[in-house]
């Protein structure tokens, strides 16, 4: 039956054919006619038993948040519904994708994880075996360094573009598994070792080199997101989660880590994620995603149905620590307040902003900035194009402003700022 | 290394960052000794009554870390024996790889594989001829990924071939090259000395 049609069912007919069906015999027990009774949305839910425990909650019927698929193709990605979500958490069904050969179907009792090159006893681990290890526990962001590619090119800036269009490629979870150094310590790392090289089994045998420093200092093997375990797309059952970095470094589908003392210079650390910064010379293991900030509402296709009192809301987040500051401005640039930060700030991961706004009704043009615990401040795209370049399509965390126009249409504004 | 400095220095780095390189161990024991860092009971921590070892897993044996160790540095590293000539290359690049990168490599329709034209400032591009710095990827990758729908199909043999074809549709190579794990690692390619590492640190300096 359609939405509307539900809804202006009348209680009396409801309650005529439910009895009409009770008294053809065809609801034989209590869960039968709760179940009957439940499959109509009646007018007035306190007058009508609801619907019994299940073994699998779902979604609202209404509630339909959906990624942004980019192509159906092997090599793809898809994006986070970041104006639908509330808080800091991404349900892990949300979480983005990219992924270079598709997502492979692998059986948890057939992983493996092979750790070798330059350590003491070469070992293969099950998921049973990296299960017993002490376990850790954290929540952190995962953003891919191509995201907010789309508003980086001066000639191609958009105005009809959403924050999951812009910057989808982000998702927060709490990550659950092994530390890295646990593992190194098992294995015994030798003397002179400083990068690994992490590769999964899917299609495309993925692989980067992550410095060793790095991997000690607060990688995990991950097996749980979100209390679950991690979902196919994400890498189940083991991927590698490399805190703060580049989200194609966090390898999926984990098989093989080998210590060694050099970066293996693979294809997605070369010929792609790599920074070409206009003087002839091209930045290579730009691993770290600075802070950055983006305004989730109001944002492009809202509208602001009147003028009043308005909660500008967003996301910051910093691979390098934990958010200080976020502040918002509310004349295009030209005068900034502090956002309100919703604790808990926990080290690269979002926080999510707050700020309260008394629209008047006039054209404006809102921005969000982030600092971080390093002092360091979201810069403007000037300010990035000034240091890079315009031809650079990675780690592009300038700051973004929504444009509200005097109907309250909301649209990407950076074109009028640059 | 021993194997107490080296747990200290694990335990260190559960909670703050330290470099395991000779200098930042001797500043992570220094910081142990002196009770600076709190050591046991951290979440994220081994805890100080942990064994030195759990021996969960098993010790994987030389076959199967030959087996599995398939990747290939510019060093040479990890190149099989075998050996393949442009010739043969242009026949395998033919059946195997024309369909998605075009009859030349340049007209797609995924990725574009050649460019022989170089840069200064930006590249206009970024493929195998103008912008990879080391002709080792090439190994690595094709013989993991590539075709994309067939992936391993190739032997070491035709993955050498295919590769010496790429290079001389670059202009990299001369037309009677013949790649093997000696003669790789040597080609040097045009845009190896244009790449530097990142010199980005956060904090409140000029924008990187
Ligand atoms: C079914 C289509 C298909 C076939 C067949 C195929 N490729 Fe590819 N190739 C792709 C796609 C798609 C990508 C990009 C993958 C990605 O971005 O993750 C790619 C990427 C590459 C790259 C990396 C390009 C770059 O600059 O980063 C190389 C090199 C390559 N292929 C070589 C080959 C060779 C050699 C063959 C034949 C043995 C081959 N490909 C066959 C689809 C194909």
């Amino acid at each position: 039956m359609p939405r509307d049609g539900r809804s202006k069912l009348s209680r009396r007919a409801w309650i005529t054919t439910t009895s009409g069906v009770i008294a053809a015999g065809l609801v034989k027990t209590q869960t039968d006619a709760i179940k009957l009774v439940a499959q109509e949305a009646p007018s007035d839910p306190t007058r009508v038993p609801g619907k019994l425990v299940s073994e699998l909650g779902g979604r609202a019927p209404a509630e339909e948040p959906k990624r942004l698929v980019r192509a159906q193709a092997l090599s793809s990605s898809s994006r986070t519904p970041l104006a639908d979500l509330m808080g800091t958490i991404t349900p892990a069904d949300l979480h983005f994708e990219r992924h270079h050969a598709g997502v492979p179907d692998i059986r948890l009792e057939d992983h493996e994880l092979l750790v070798h090159g330059m350590v003491e006893r070469p070992m293969v681990f099950r998921m049973s075996d990296l299960m017993r290890y002490p376990q850790v526990s954290r929540i952190q962001f995962l953003e891919c360094s191509g995201n907010g590619g789309g508003v980086y090119n001066r000639d191609r800036m958009p105005t009809e573009v959403t924050v999951q269009a812009l910057d989808g490629l982000l998702s927060t979870s709490e990550w659950t598994g092994v530390a890295v150094s646990t593992i190194l310590r098992e294995v015994g790392v030798r003397r002179g070792a400083s990068w690994i090289l992490a590769e999964g089994s899917d299609a495309a045998v993925m692989s980067r080199s992550v410095p060793l420093d790095k991997v000690m200092e607060d990688s995990m093997l991950a097996y749980g997101q979100n209390g679950e375990r991690i979902r196919p797309e994400q890498g189940y059952p083991l991927r590698l989660f490399n805190p703060g970095y580049e989200g194609n470094t966090s390898v999926k589908w984990l098989r093989r880590i080998e210590v060694t003392d050099q970066p293996t210079h693979t294809r997605d650390e070369t010929s792609k994620y790599t920074d070409p910064l206009g003087d002839g010379t091209v930045r290579q293991f730009s691993l770290a995603m600075d802070a950055k900030s983006v305004i989730t509402f109001p944002s492009y296709p809202y509208a602001l149905p009147e003028t009043g009192w308005w909660e500008i809301r967003g996301l910051a987040w910093s691979g390098r620590g934990r958010i200080t500051r976020v502040e918002v401005s509310t004349d295009g640039g030209g005068t900034w307040v502090d956002a309100a930060l919703q604790g808990p700030i926990m080290e690269k991961s979002t926080v999510r902003f707050r700020h309260l706004f008394d629209w008047n009704g006039r054209d404006t043009v809102i921005l969000s900035r982030a600092t971080d615990e390093t002092g360091y401040v979201q810069p403007t795209v000037e300010q990035l194009w000034d240091a890079r370049g315009t031809r650079t399509s990675y780690h592009q965390n300038h700051q973004r402003a929504w444009k509200i126009a005097r109907t309250g249409e909301v649209t990407f504004g950076l074109g009028e700022l640059v | 290394m021993s194997r107490v400095v080296w747990g200290a220095c694990l335990l260190v780095a559960s909670t703050a960052f330290v470099a395991c390189a000779d200098s930042g161990q001797t500043a992570a024991v220094a910081r142990l000794a002196s009770g600076e860092v709190a050591v046991s009971g951290t979440p994220e921590g081994i805890p100080a009554h942990a064994p030195a070892r759990f021996e969960f897993g098993t010790e994987a044996s030389a076959t199967r870390v030959a087996m599995w160790d398939i990747d290939v540095r510019p060093d040479g590293e990890g190149l099989p024996p075998g050996s393949g000539s442009v010739a043969q290359g242009r026949e395998v690049y033919n059946v195997y790889c024309v369909a998605c990168h075009g009859p030349t490599g340049m007209e797609g329709p995924n990725d574009r594989l050649v460019d022989s034209e170089q840069w200064d400032d930006v590249p206009s591009t970024r493929t195998v001829g103008n912008y990879w710095p080391h002709a080792t990827t090439l190994y690595d990758y094709i013989r993991k990924a590539m075709p994309q729908l067939t992936p391993g199909i190739l032997s070491d043999d035709q993955v050498y071939a295919v590769i010496a074809y790429i290079l001389w549709m670059n202009e990299i190579v001369p037309e009677d090259t013949v790649l093997d794990a000696e003669t790789l690692p040597a080609v040097v390619m045009p845009a190896r000395d244009k790449f530097v590492v990142d010199d980005r640190v956060g904090g409140t300096g000029p924008v990187r």
